[in-house]
């Protein structure tokens, strides 16, 4: 790749560029600063829109009363049981019960703490469940 | 009592040349090695390191898709890099998450610039949408003011700040290849370092794996291997399904910092220093042909994006991406018996 065909379609990098080598008029190689890429761009958008489509499917989950609110924060922080259970050191089986709506209800607070603390926030916001738009990934944190 | 003086009062900016890079870990090297007075680049790391690789593991999988890899596994081009050129190491591992803090605190206080695996996902000061739980992330801290540590991430363009509550999380991020505090700093560099016959070694074994692999998922073999795949995966696995295998590759070659093309054009930038150093024109005529390579491989990104958006024209389908990849699994093994002929033995 020429130096001047280095794309700068800017998108995911929201302005932060990264490099990419290509060559100057020389025929040297150089690093060449690039906001992004176009097929990096969708293929991040596509990456992401999965994700949206399992939160979504699980807020319907939990709205039957099919799921705990737990499945929720679980997918939006992109984990699963399998993940969760290692953060929150707790083994999967209790987790897959813990997404279960009946037994999350009468969770002890100890066990309510430690998931907060593995999403970063409180016991409170465990328990809720906000509409989700698009662009639930842009600004958060 | 020392260990709760460094704790409190700790505040330390060790002088460190921040340069950015296309990839974590050969950035990392290439800042700490010239650090402690040995100036390489990143593509003469990558190439040392024999970072240049190609494997599709279908029974492998990353969020439900196949793996595919273009660079050696995490740590490899550290690993050799450092046995090459008898560059010596300490690496450490930790249990206690705050233990893992204050070593680190005390080599800042000792002015040794600390290189650090860990997760991204819970790195501050990543976009959001790079933020995956992807535990194979390498940085330098070189500094530490009030409760921030200050960070030289290579991929960023310039040193950033993170928390020590993100940094702590993301040195203990879970799953799979968790970096367990995994931290690391450069103890010795030798005075003299035989470069030559660095990369003759680096070079025959690049050439190794690429070409001579006994296993059907690695090297050009691979990249055949994954062209058979490709052209059945819409009537095996419907048009949607599909793209998302498509969108795996695409990222797994161009968004986690691979330079361009899979790593393919840092190699090409590679064999130019190679020429220079060997004083061998012929090493030039080869990074051409591998900027090509990468040309090709950014031609099948393209075309693959374009499916997934359902944007292709009728040409550019699956057949036509499949030939494309056995185009560069042609130029691979044409190149690489080349550079293995023409690459002094040691």
């Amino acid at each position: 790749m020429k130096k001047e065909d280095v794309p700068q379609d800017d998108h995911i990098q929201r302005g932060i560029k990264e490099i990419t080598y290509a060559v100057d008029k020389d025929g040297r190689y150089v690093k060449v600063p690039s906001l992004g890429w176009e097929p990096k761009n969708v293929a991040n958008e596509q990456a992401w829109e999965v994700i949206r489509k399992d939160i979504k499917s699980e807020i319907q989950l939990i709205k039957t009363g099919k799921r705990s609110p737990l499945a929720y924060h679980m997918v939006k922080n992109l984990m699963n049981p399998k993940l969760l259970a290692d953060y929150a050191d707790l083994s999967i089986w209790s987790v897959n019960r813990h997404l279960k709506a009946d037994v999350f209800k009468n969770l002890e607070p100890e066990i309510l703490k430690r998931y907060a603390d593995v999403f970063g926030i409180t016991a409170q916001q465990l328990h809720e469940i906000p509409e989700v738009d698009s662009s639930f990934y842009e600004d958060e944190y | 009592m020392i260990r709760h003086f460094m704790k409190m009062n700790i505040e330390v900016q060790i002088p460190f040349e921040h340069h950015q890079s296309a990839h974590c870990e050969t950035g990392v090297i290439s800042n700490l090695l010239s650090h402690h007075g040995l100036p390489i680049s990143e593509a003469m790391v990558f190439g040392i390191g024999s970072g240049l690789f190609f494997g599709y593991f279908p029974f492998i999988r990353l969020n439900h898709l196949p793996l595919s890899a273009f660079r050696i596994s995490t740590g490899g081009i550290m690993k050799r890099v450092c046995k090459r050129l008898q560059v010596r190491v300490k690496w450490e591992k930790f249990r206690n998450h705050q233990k893992a803090m204050d070593v680190l605190d005390q080599r800042l206080a000792q002015q040794i610039p600390v290189g650090c695996r860990t997760g991204a996902f819970w790195l501050s000061y990543f976009p959001r949408r790079l933020r995956f739980h992807f535990n194979m992330h390498n940085l330098v801290v070189f500094g530490k003011k009030g409760s921030d540590y200050l960070i030289s991430d290579p991929v960023f363009p310039d040193p950033v700040v993170c928390s020590e509550s993100s940094l702590r999380k993301a040195r203990f991020a879970k799953g799979s290849m968790p970096p367990k505090g995994k931290m690391y700093h450069i103890e010795s560099v030798p005075d003299q370092v035989d470069l030559p016959k660095a990369i003759s070694m680096s070079v025959k074994e690049v050439c190794r794996n690429m070409l001579k692999a006994p296993i059907p998922f690695i090297g050009v073999k691979g990249i055949r291997y994954l062209a058979k795949k490709m052209e059945k995966w819409p009537e095996k696995l419907g048009e949607e399904k599909a793209s998302l295998y498509l969108g795996q590759i695409i990222r797994m070659q161009e968004e986690i910092g691979t330079g361009g093309a899979g790593f393919r054009f840092i190699y090409a930038a590679f064999l130019q220093e190679v020429a220079a150093i060997l004083n061998d024109y012929r090493f030039l005529e080869l990074s051409l042909r591998m900027t090509e390579i990468g040309d090709h491989w950014r031609a099948f990104a393209l075309m693959a994006s374009r499916n997934c958006k359902k944007r292709a024209s009728k040409t550019e389908n699956y057949l036509e991406m499949a030939d494309i990849l056995r185009h560069c699994a042609e130029c691979e093994a044409k190149l690489l018996n080349d550079l293995s002929a023409i690459t002094p033995d040691t």
